[in-house]
């Protein structure tokens, strides 16, 4: 059901202020997301001020700066720090990127950060992300066939290896998804940006033979079509993929195939 | 309530917690204007049910509509029925699979808006009285 408001549970409160120590020169002051499962509180917004002069130079080095050396309660996934894996996906400074890529620097003012848009809060920055892995797997992320295997490789021309390109980069941060209003409102019927990406993924694959099938589960007016070109996935995304496009190619897709 | 039901809803709104960008206001702005086409398709039927009605009820609609309200309303109509054309033709592009690099989209995005102003502009002026 498409909601313009926060529910009473979710709306967010005043929090507490953690200054920096004297003596600090480069002062940056850091507004983040927290809710606690335990507390039964609603969740707040709690300020943190970073000596810039001893942190590194991206959005994850002030979290972990500030976990290390201020708060330890302060909970967010990271693994990878160099935007590989998608672990630190969250919304800072109004969208959705990876804590590691995004620069410091490049926002100014205080950094708000918030965990990924219109989704259950697991704690702090940590949202549930159950529901879009389910989707994902829904679309069968994987090589289909009827052939038996041959001997060797399944072999590609370059040809048609290059249109897998913008594709396989995708690493399900799900930025893109939970940036989506069309998501927001239907996720429970709408697969989103990223899922779709992948499932264009599969369908474009010169060496799956499940292309119709793949159609077919895809022919539905919430799965597929709930896009309406907004493109704040193609935007957001932290790694210049164009879901949007992908989109756009599986509809083309589905007019042909008639 | 088990744990999962309690957990708040992580903030979404565009405005104060999404950053409201061109291609998202302009999407939204496509769905209000198709919106507003409706509210003034209903006037247009007025108008035509008050000249069919008799002199007196035309004479009044007549007056509605060229009040300081009416033209107005008449004159955002018409930007309404641009934006939506020419938003609409941008979306036959994107059907057709093509203005999806971003640089494209913000382009074509600026396309839209003033071609539905100037074209808006250039009816007033053709059709003013």
């Amino acid at each position: 059901m498409a909601q313009f408001n926060l529910p009473p549970n979710s709306v967010i409160g005043k929090g507490k202020t953690y200054y920096a120590g004297t003596g600090a020169k480069n002062v940056k002051r850091f507004q983040i997301y927290r809710w606690d499962p335990d507390s039964g509180e609603n969740p707040r917004m709690d300020s943190y001020e970073v000596d810039m002069a001893a942190c590194g130079p991206m959005v994850l080095d002030a979290l972990l700066k500030i976990k290390n050396e201020m708060d330890p309660t302060l909970t967010f996934r990271r693994s990878c720090r160099e935007g590989v894996c998608g672990s630190c996906a969250m919304n800072i400074d109004g969208t959705n990127t990876l804590a590691c890529t995004k620069a410091i620097g490049d926002v100014s003012g205080e950094v708000k950060i918030y965990p990924l848009p219109h989704m259950p809060v697991v704690k702090d920055l940590v949202p549930d992300l159950t529901h879009f892995y389910a989707q994902y797997a829904s679309i069968k992320p994987w090589l289909q066939s009827i052939t038996p295997p041959p001997a060797r490789e399944r072999l590609q021309s370059k040809e048609d290896r290059a249109k897998l390109d913008g594709l396989y980069e995708c690493i399900l941060c799900a930025c893109c998804s939970t940036s989506c209003p069309s998501y927001w409102w239907n996720s429970e019927r709408y697969l989103g940006p990223s899922v779709l990406l992948q499932a264009y993924r599969w369908i474009v694959d010169s060496r799956d033979e499940f292309t119709g099938e793949r159609l077919d589960d895809l022919e539905d007016p919430f799965r597929l079509y709930r896009c309406h070109t907004i493109m704040n996935c193609t935007k957001t995304c932290p790694k210049s993929l164009n879901p949007a496009k992908a989109i756009a190619e599986i509809k083309k897709l589905m007019v042909e195939r008639r | 309530m088990s744990a999962a039901n309690k957990r708040p809803l992580s903030p979404f709104m565009i405005g104060p917690y999404y950053k409201p960008q061109m291609t998202s206001v302009l999407s939204i702005t496509h769905r209000a204007t198709g919106a507003g086409l409706v509210v003034g398709t209903l006037l247009l039927v007025y108008w035509l049910a008050a000249a069919a009605v008799g002199p007196k009820a035309y004479e009044h609609a007549q007056a509605v509509l060229g009040s300081m309200l009416g033209q107005l309303f008449l004159f955002l109509w018409t930007w309404a029925l641009f934006y939506h054309l020419a938003n609409g033709i941008r979306h036959l592009f994107w059907d057709a699979g093509y203005g999806f690099e971003l640089p494209d989209a913000t382009k074509s995005g600026w396309a839209v808006v003033w071609s539905s102003i100037i074209l808006t502009f250039l009816c007033w002026l053709i059709a003013a009285p």
